[in-house]
């Protein structure tokens, strides 16, 4: 299993020692290169997920999806970004302005910052502290005020009616998805995201846990889906009832900004899914079997934990494709009265196992 | 029959009885509101079919056409107003739910106002409009009324009449919105009103209170474009109404001409229309169906549809040259012989269609969010459906098994055999259910018909220009939609002297508000859908 931190290392060691800067320096043309990194791969998977999306819902609706820009239509997404880019920011006459501006930055700047403490790669993790999975969690409610600002700050009705089912929305399903996180650190021991990966060397959690940690992960699947405001939870943005939701009144690339974060909040549900449940970057391991040990240790750690998000993202794509929406009303009785008591209950079951050591 | 013929000549001297197509009454207005509270309440004549606004030269007034519920009989009803300049009937709105909306239309296109009647806003035109387009001596001077590009005023209040026991007729206002509500205008430009249709919607959070359907954004005055047409020209506006329905309505039109002329259709071009019309029917319930899944937020299952849906309109498109409006049925018969392909493509699709329903019902109908989503939402009894004249599969789905097919065949009908698919819930998913099974009961008809084309004319011979006699007809025919009524009354020149459509999709419209107020906004998408009203329909 190669370790990328020797990439970082390099650098680090070429910044300081080689180029002879101080320390701050360092830090600072780090931060910079990170961030210029991050926000290429911010770009790249919001385009990969654009496609890859239009080309799933196109097959499951006997389609062909994009294939007229490049093989495959494989720069459509490319096209559209180029698009959304050069088109006009239209402001609004009775809005409020300032507000109306920054609450796609919040949105897109939750998702950002989640992305700082996922597990990419052996070794390639931006930051990496006692309480990264916690982090994590704070971070990406942030999002929730992106969106309420953007519906209150239109001063549009159905902007407004999205804003407030998504905030009602997402401060619910949150609640499971903290406890199915909880359950799953419990067994881990550790809120820290390099030591949760590294507990799953010799097991996945979702088999080294079973059936809690099925359960739970069933549960955050759902709830995912629902904090990503994606069908069958898509009410803040039913395009049937609200025309958009929330970002009705957005144009060009503060627009964009919304799509790409929808599709990058996906991606993070999907990393996160990976992380507590599947090993992070790390690759299937069963204990006894060393030769297949050893084969899979030779596909690179990224590699691993890009493909398991992936996969775990396609299901909710299905999900998407598959079901009706909600109505309100039954999707916040869906949280409180089933989903979040079976998490807490879940989360019992967890601590017993624990604690009586029934567990692999 | 004769019991309703004495009672009326004992209890209303005044009226005037007659046998013609249907029974006929000429009423004066002060006994009308009591003769049509007897009507409906002694000899169960409780579904007002048409209310056909009249301009008779001298006279206005208006035409009803009420039905028995149980036993189909139709009556026909002419009340005349008193003068041209200031008109006023009596609103028959307290004992048919419908009526309010006609007769806030007779008062758009007549003037004429109806005492009793909540709400004496136009409602198709703008408020501004200046006179009363259906008149014979309307100003049609672009000058009057040019085409305005000033935003509407939308009024909150509306006028309506009153008499005082002294027999003076006050004018009063009422509140439509009050200023603490919070209005969303669903519509025009909505994805979920299925065209230019404006539901002012009252929202209390997310429960609605009220709505208020504004109309008229698709009218293009097509009863009046009539009148300045020959018979053959008025056919194609049919195509033009409820778009999903168009072989239907044309056939319904035909076959009033037809009835007015006397004129006998070829065999061979008979069954051609009823195997068209039951094609017809199943393409306007799949995409009926479709954009319905879709509303709910299933976007996959609209496309399921909408791949029989391509057979149908190829099926189409090689007989008639069109995959919309058709122009198909003419006067005396068809307008082109079938395809050679025709026979073998319909076969194809009858081979297709069970097994794609059965997929629909695989993907969509057994799903719970589905099934939560539409179960009890919208129900709509079955007085109800009756007393808004609502039609077609949505009445038969609230237990009213009204079919025109079968309650006053026309065509080649009485000798098919199928179901009037009836259902009892009336609820938003017994809507669903209704017509996926109307679907396989029009397979069953091209079935039985497919073998049996009879070879010989497609059309009758007809004159080169039409006359009809002086004289007036109704003519019925069951569209996908519902129950589709042309009235024609001639003076014997070659243009209709009024040509009324009477379509199903406006007391569809109409009845909205009534199934949503309470429930939440969700839910109005998923009664407007399951209704599935067609726009142009609506506004004509």
């Amino acid at each position: 299993m190669q370790d990328l931190s020797f990439i970082t290392g390099w650098i680090d060691n070429f910044l300081s020692v080689t180029c002879g800067l101080a320390p701050w320096l360092t830090v600072t043309v780090e931060c910079v290169l990170i961030g210029l990194g991050l926000l290429l791969l911010y770009a790249l998977l919001a385009l990969f997920y654009i496609y890859f999306e239009r080309k799933v819902c196109a097959f499951f609706q006997c389609r062909l999806g994009p294939n007229r820009v490049g093989p495959l239509g494989l720069l459509q997404s490319f096209a559209d970004m180029f698009k959304m880019l050069i088109k006009e920011l239209i402001t609004l006459n009775h809005a409020d302005k300032f507000l109306f501006g920054l609450a796609p930055f919040l949105v897109i700047l939750a998702s950002m910052l989640a992305f700082a403490v996922l597990p990419w790669g052996n070794g390639l993790q931006v930051i990496d502290f006692n309480i990264g999975i916690f982090f994590l969690l704070a971070t990406s409610s942030i999002g929730v005020l992106g969106i309420l600002l953007a519906g209150w700050s239109s001063n549009n009705k159905f902007t407004l009616i999205g804003a407030l089912r998504s905030g009602a929305q997402m401060v619910s399903y949150e609640i499971s998805i903290s406890l199915c996180v909880v359950t799953m650190v419990c067994l881990a021991g550790t809120m820290s995201v390099s030591e949760i990966v590294a507990e799953q060397a010799n097991g996945w959690f979702i088999f080294k846990g079973h059936i809690p940690a099925i359960i739970a992960f069933l549960v955050y699947i759902v709830a995912g889906t629902a904090e990503t405001n994606r069908g069958p939870f898509d009410l803040p943005e039913a395009e049937s009832e609200l025309t958009a939701g929330y970002h009705t009144e957005y144009s060009g690339m503060h627009f964009g900004f919304f799509y790409l974060a929808e599709y990058l909040n996906l991606f993070i549900i999907g990393g996160v899914a990976a992380l507590l449940f599947f090993g992070g970057w790390m690759p299937l391991h069963i204990p006894g079997w060393d030769g297949f040990n050893a084969v899979m240790d030779y596909i690179p750690s990224f590699l691993w934990f890009l493909v398991k998000a992936v996969v775990i993202t396609f299901v909710m794509i299905w999900f998407k494709w598959t079901f009706p929406r909600l109505r309100i009303d039954q999707l916040l009785s869906f949280e409180w009265k089933y989903l979040m008591p079976l998490s807490l209950v879940n989360l019992v079951l967890m601590v017993i196992i624990i604690a009586t050591g029934f567990h692999f | 029959m004769a019991n309703l013929q004495e009672t009326v000549a004992r209890k209303f001297p005044e009226v005037e009885v007659a046998q013609g197509e249907t029974l006929e009454l000429n009423v004066p207005d002060k006994v009308w509101h009591d003769l049509a509270t007897s009507l409906r309440n002694d000899f169960g004549y409780d579904n007002l079919r048409a209310l056909i606004g009249m301009d008779w030269g001298e006279q206005l007034g208006v035409v009803y056409y009420i039905v028995n519920s149980t036993t189909y009989d139709m009556i026909r009803v002419k009340v005349v107003a008193d003068g041209r300049e200031n008109p006023f009937l009596h609103s028959i709105s307290d004992l048919y739910a419908i009526a309010g909306v006609y007769e806030r239309e007779v008062y758009d296109f007549y003037g004429i106002k109806f005492i009793g009647n909540p709400d004496m806003r136009r409602l198709f035109l703008r408020n501004d409009w200046v006179g009363f387009p259906f008149r014979k001596d309307y100003n049609a001077d672009p000058d009057v009324n040019p085409v305005r590009l000033d935003h509407e005023e939308v009024e909150d209040t509306t006028v309506y009449y009153e008499e005082d026991p002294s027999g003076k007729i006050v004018e009063k206002q009422r509140v439509i919105f009050s200023p603490e509500q919070f209005v969303v205008n669903i519509g025009p430009q909505h994805p979920a009103t299925h065209g230019v249709l404006r539901l002012r919607t009252a929202v209390d959070g997310e429960t609605i209170t009220k709505i208020d359907l504004y109309l008229g954004y698709i009218h293009r005055g097509i009863e009046k474009l009539c009148e300045a047409q020959g018979y053959p020209q008025t056919l194609h506006y049919t195509d033009r109404l409820d778009y999903l329905s168009a072989m239907i309505n044309r056939h319904g039109l035909c076959l009033c001409i037809e009835k007015a002329m006397g004129l006998e259709i070829p065999r061979r071009a008979q069954v051609i229309r009823v195997i068209m019309d039951e094609l017809n029917r199943i393409n306007s319930h799949l995409l009926a169906m479709g954009t319905f899944c879709m509303d709910l937020g299933a976007t996959t299952m609209l496309f399921y549809p909408l791949r029989e849906r391509e057979r149908i309109l190829d099926i189409f498109e090689k007989t008639t040259g069109a995959r919309m409006t058709f122009n198909y049925n003419t006067i005396g018969g068809v307008m082109a012989d079938l395809h050679t392909d025709f026979v073998s493509d319909v076969k194809a699709l009858l081979d297709v269609m069970p097994k794609a329903i059965k997929e629909y019902n695989k993907v969509f109908t057994g799903n719970i969010i589905a099934r939560n989503r539409m179960e009890g939402v919208g129900a709509l009894s079955k007085e109800d459906a009756i007393s808004y004249n609502i039609t077609g599969p949505t009445a038969r789905s609230a237990g009213w098994n009204y079919d025109v097919r079968r309650a006053r065949p026309y065509g080649i009908y009485s000798e098919l055999d199928f179901t009037v698919v009836t259902r009892t819930g009336g609820d938003s998913m017994d809507r669903f259910k209704a017509r996926i099974t109307e679907m396989e009961e029009s397979c069953k008809i091209i079935a039985q018909l497919i073998d049996k084309i009879p070879e010989g004319d497609i059309c009758a011979k007809v004159p080169k220009i039409i006359k009809l006699p002086e004289g007036h007809w109704f003519q019925e025919v069951e569209t996908g939609k519902g129950a589709f009524g042309c009235y024609i009354e001639s003076t014997g020149a070659a243009q209709p002297y009024r040509l009324k459509f009477n379509s199903p999709c406006l007391p569809l419209a109409a009845v909205v508000d009534h199934l949503v107020s309470g429930n939440k906004i969700a839910d109005l998408i998923t009664i407007g859908g399951s209704l599935d009203y067609i726009v142009p329909d609506i506004d004509r």
